[in-house]
């Protein structure tokens, strides 16, 4: 199966430059992933990130033939050849695959992503009911992969200033959540044009969202419940 | 001058609102004026005269065109904040559209009203 990788190490190269690899994949390598080990194993130089091998850790997110996804989880039986293959767009890249997450993790950090309550903490759990519980799905299977932001143009532009889709659907989970007690201050943090309304709501995320998620819509939510205080 | 990244600026929630309003104002009128122009085409410059003669046609003609303006300076400063980010020429381009949006609603207003002068 042939490939085509994005190859650059700043120690060496003055330039990225695109290395072709032609290998042969046994039966047993099934995932996008599995054909990257085997192409490590002959050529040791070529860097990336893995850890879970199941989508679940969302260490490998790249961009796969022009659409950002997880390695792991994308079947190689699919793939139109040679399979091209680069690090996620708009981050600063480290190594060949691997990105440097700094921004991304800093707009995560700045929503606060935690549960807020000054109450004394009860002696057993803070309950909530199973509808309560409800809201929270599709919010907090977020596994922090970075595909989405990095394929929200918004992003790109602003990535100092734009929480990006990401972080954004975690400020939801928390806006969400029946026991968070800083839903004030959580939108007090986001109504801002740049921090929020850089959205203008294309969608690239929910098209490349690997868990099947849906930041559009927790984006929409948090502007509702923004119309519900103002207006 | 500290090179610290700022944000904060607790707006944005009214002017994507606006958008939307006037967005929805400008599908209204459009609607309306094509089924207008179906059901009774003018065929001569005297007859579109008359349909923007009457005062509902003018108010309504003026809705549109303040939506329109004020869903340009929206979208426009969008554009702007995403594309242009030194802040001297991102401000001086945002005052250049404030202050032709705001020529074109006076030439506007001119233009529907004028023709009471020239046919009343």
């Amino acid at each position: 199966m042939r490939f085509s990788i994005y190859r650059f190490d700043p120690d060496k190269d003055a330039k990225p430059y695109m290395q072709d690899y032609d290998i042969v994949l046994e039966p047993a390598d099934k995932m996008l992933l599995d054909a990257l080990v085997r192409i490590k194993s002959v050529d040791d130089s070529l860097s990336l990130r893995r850890s879970c091998r199941e989508g679940v850790c969302g260490s490998d997110g790249m961009n796969i033939n022009g659409r950002n996804g997880l390695a792991c989880i994308t079947p190689v039986a699919g793939l139109k050849e040679p399979v091209e293959l680069r690090p996620l767009p708009g981050l600063p890249v480290i190594r060949d695959l691997i990105v440097d997450m700094t921004q991304f993790f800093n707009q995560y950090h700045s929503i606060k992503p935690y549960l807020i309550n000054n109450d004394p903490p009860p002696e057993t759990e803070r309950l909530q009911s199973p509808e309560e519980r409800a809201e929270l799905d599709g919010l907090y299977e977020c596994i922090l992969c970075a595909c989405c932001s990095t394929a929200c143009p918004s992003f790109w532009w602003n990535p100092d200033k734009f929480v990006g889709p990401a972080g954004l659907l975690q400020a939801y989970r928390f806006l969400a959540d029946s026991r968070d007690q800083a839903t004030a201050e959580r939108l007090d943090n986001l109504e801002d044009p740049y921090r929020l309304f850089r959205c203008h709501s294309i969608m690239n995320c929910v098209d490349v969202c690997p868990k099947g998620l849906n930041p559009t819509s927790a984006i929409g939510k948090i502007k509702d419940m923004m119309v519900k205080r103002t207006v | 001058m500290v090179k610290r990244v700022v944000t904060g600026a607790h707006y944005g929630l009214r002017d994507w609102l606006a958008q939307r309003v006037t967005a929805v104002v400008m599908v209204v009128f459009v609607i309306f004026l094509a089924a207008m122009l179906l059901i009774s085409p003018p065929h001569d410059d005297a007859s579109w005269k008359t349909m923007f003669s009457s005062r509902w046609m003018r108010i309504a003609s003026f809705l549109f065109l303040v939506s329109l303006f004020w869903h340009a300076w929206v979208g426009m400063r969008n554009i702007l904040m995403d594309y242009v980010h030194a802040t001297g020429i991102r401000l001086t381009l945002q005052i250049l559209i404030i202050l032709s949006l705001v020529i074109y609603t006076v030439w506007s207003v001119e233009i529907l009203w004028a023709m009471e002068m020239q046919w009343r």
